[in-house]
């Protein structure tokens, strides 16, 4: 069994969602405190939704520096698979390890709503078992969910099948429509929407199960 | 020497600024014609104790560029005023 680990900084609040979610695909899942310093043993990690150290200065700003930050590079280095969801994200935007940036949605509104999801790309440890074209009801609850980067970035990673998934109706101004990215290698993967939260159509969608199916599949790179 | 800085934290040039063209929109319904090009920003102040001004302008530099802006979609700013004690 896969050994997920969620990690917990001060102002997260998806953590338990997502050790739920990630148990019922199968993963033994635990939280792992912000100030940890090692990921030893750990077969995946996973930075949740939330408001890590409050959200001060900018989302993610100040989570970078927590100490779990620099094992959780390493991890990500070493081709250990990396998720951010929401403002797991924006902690690994700021942290260098994903491209670009989360900005203010356009309209300066805090958006809460279920979002049309399209599948981009399958080279990445989040979409290896979608299919390019599928379409995913996924649920997004963010202020600062407008990814933007310098247009030499946005080439490169739209070349090279960075973009995984795109909203089919832009909902917060994301250039390219741009909804979740990977690194160059596909082990490290941030999305805005919320696939801990689409797990059961008791809910409204089952939709995120594939996505966190593939990711508790993947493995560490080479 | 304590030093006085400031540290204003703008967009960069070509990156979307929701904010200034909200209060840009919102200008004219109040009666406030002929304004254009709102930017909305952040302003930090410190105290940095130093030698010398560089030393303090080299210190502010570094802190705005690794914490206090985001330099993939924003440029930092710094004034350093020298503190009379």
């Amino acid at each position: 069994m896969k050994r997920v680990g969620v990690v917990v900084f001060p102002g997260s609040n998806c953590e338990h969602d997502a050790v739920a979610a990630l148990s019922s695909v199968g993963a033994a899942a635990e939280l792992v405190w912000h100030t940890v310093k090692s990921l030893a043993g750990f077969d995946a990690i996973v930075l949740p939704g939330g408001f890590a150290h409050g959200d001060y200065l900018r989302p993610g700003a100040l989570a970078r520096f927590s100490p779990v930050m620099e094992a959780v590079s390493r991890f990500a280095n070493e081709g250990g698979p990396v998720l951010g969801i929401c403002n797991g994200f924006q902690v690994l935007a700021e942290a260098g390890l994903l491209p670009g940036a989360l900005q203010k949605n356009v309209g300066l509104t805090f958006l809460c709503q279920p979002t049309t999801l399209i599948v981009t790309s399958t080279n990445s440890a989040l979409t290896s078992g979608a299919t390019i074209g599928q379409e995913l009801v996924i649920p997004i609850n963010h202020f600062s969910g407008a990814y933007t980067c310098d247009d030499a970035t946005f080439e490169r990673i739209n070349e090279r099948g960075q973009v995984v998934l795109r909203y089919r109706d832009n909902p917060n101004g994301s250039r390219g429509d741009i909804a979740g990215l990977a690194n160059e290698r596909g082990n490290v993967v941030g999305l805005m929407p919320h696939p801990e939260r689409a797990m059961s159509t008791l809910t409204g969608s089952a939709d995120g199960r594939v996505l966190l199916e593939s990711f508790v599949m993947a493995s560490v790179l080479a | 020497m304590n030093y006085s800085v400031v540290v204003d934290v703008t967009l960069r040039e070509g990156i979307a600024d929701p904010e200034g063209a909200t209060i840009e929109r919102a200008l004219p319904a109040l009666g406030f014609s002929g304004v254009s090009d709102v930017k909305a920003g952040k302003m930090f102040r410190l105290t940095i104790e130093a030698e010398s001004e560089g030393e303090a302008r080299e210190k502010a530099g570094a802190l705005a560029e690794r914490l206090l802006s985001n330099p993939v979609i924003e440029d930092a700013h710094v004034r350093v005023a020298e503190v009379a004690r």
